[in-house]
């Protein structure tokens, strides 16, 4: 193919109350074809009950050449995380 | 009254046509237009050699000749396949893979509706599982006949092509031949005949949407489900019978 379809985002819900999570990327020439062709590339081993797709242009993406001053000031500050509180027996899963 | 050798005939009639078209998708695993498209279809090859395997796995059962599915399809002769002859034809290119598809997959789904209620409780079963894969193969061929139909003057032209050159293989896919008409009279088999009006117009529909021409012809082919087959079967039964004939019996 000299013209490439354009390039779509898929997610899959891979099961009821669970999010939807980015599985990948492909190519189709409408939102109803990347729809068909995410259900053929990626739920064909039962992998989702629910498929979102977005056409990759709309996505804005942070730059990697900035990740110092979005990410970097936020690792010596443990105090956000609520890690200092003493948890009670009964709450599991915290 | 049915017999177990009318029953495994009829079988025939419907299995072998998702055989032979599951070979044909088969042959384009790795040469699909798109990565996309060629894993669909490769899906599909997958979805009709399923059921293709519980089709012989009940005629193995029935002929009790300690058959196995395999024998069934790799070991019988060309005039022994019930297949319809549009499921033969050539993929010659992606308008013809797609109209053969849909002009199958609209019969497919229509047989498979009316099967779910046989008093052949495997029939039934097998029916009801495939009436959900059918669905899709439909719907990915109903949705690019009009893609095709509805783009570009070329795809226009190609897929024109391909309906005028296929449309002489439809009127078949509504013979009754003696083994369905024993199986539709001991209410397990299919009338297929009753609902031939409703597939012309469902698919002139679709034709007419997709701004393609509806052939008027009034000579059509036949033969296949006597076992007469059209040139291209030979060499399809060839590439797929290669290994059993050339090392009998061997195994993965």
């Amino acid at each position: 193919m000299k013209k490439n379809w354009p390039l779509w985002e898929v997610f899959v819900r891979s099961k009821n109350g669970l999010e939807h999570r980015h599985f990948g990327s492909l190519h189709a020439a409408d939102a109803e074809m990347a729809l068909e062709n995410a259900r053929d590339v990626y739920t064909r081993r039962n992998e989702g009950v629910s498929i979102w797709v977005v056409e990759s242009k709309h996505i804005t993406a942070s730059n990697p050449e900035n990740n110092g001053e979005l990410f970097e000031p936020a690792q010596d500050k443990v105090y956000r995380h609520p890690t200092f509180y003493t948890l009670p027996d009964e709450v599991k899963h915290m | 009254m049915m017999k177990n050798e009318n029953l495994i005939q009829y079988i025939y009639g419907i299995a072998d046509n998702a055989l032979i078209l599951g070979q044909r998708l088969s042959e384009l695993c790795g040469h699909g237009p798109s990565l996309e498209t060629d894993i669909a279809i490769t899906n599909m090859a997958l979805d009709l050699l399923g059921q293709t395997r519980s089709y012989y796995q009940y005629v193995a059962q029935l002929s009790g000749e300690g058959k196995t599915e395999d024998d069934i399809a790799f070991l019988r002769t060309e005039r022994q396949y019930k297949n319809v002859l549009l499921v033969e034809q050539p993929n010659r290119h992606f308008g013809y893979v797609i109209t053969r598809q849909f002009l199958f997959d609209m019969f497919h789904l229509l047989l498979l509706q009316n099967l779910q209620n046989s008093k052949d409780e495997m029939l039934a079963a097998i029916a009801k599982k495939g009436i959900k894969e059918v669905s899709y193969h439909q719907r990915f061929s109903l949705d690019w006949m009009k893609r095709l139909g509805d783009g570009t003057p070329e795809s226009h032209n190609k897929v024109q092509e391909a309906v005028n050159d296929l449309w002489k293989f439809t009127d078949e896919l509504f013979h009754m031949t003696e083994d369905d008409r024993i199986a539709f009279e001991a209410g397990v088999g299919v009338d297929v005949a009753s609902f031939k009006t409703l597939y012309l117009q469902k698919v002139s529909d679709i034709l007419t949407e997709a701004t393609l021409t509806v052939p008027e012809i009034k000579w059509f082919q036949k033969g296949g489900k006597q076992g007469i087959h059209s040139e291209h079967m030979g060499y399809l039964l060839a590439d797929l019978q290669y290994m059993q004939r050339a090392y009998p019996d061997m195994k993965w």
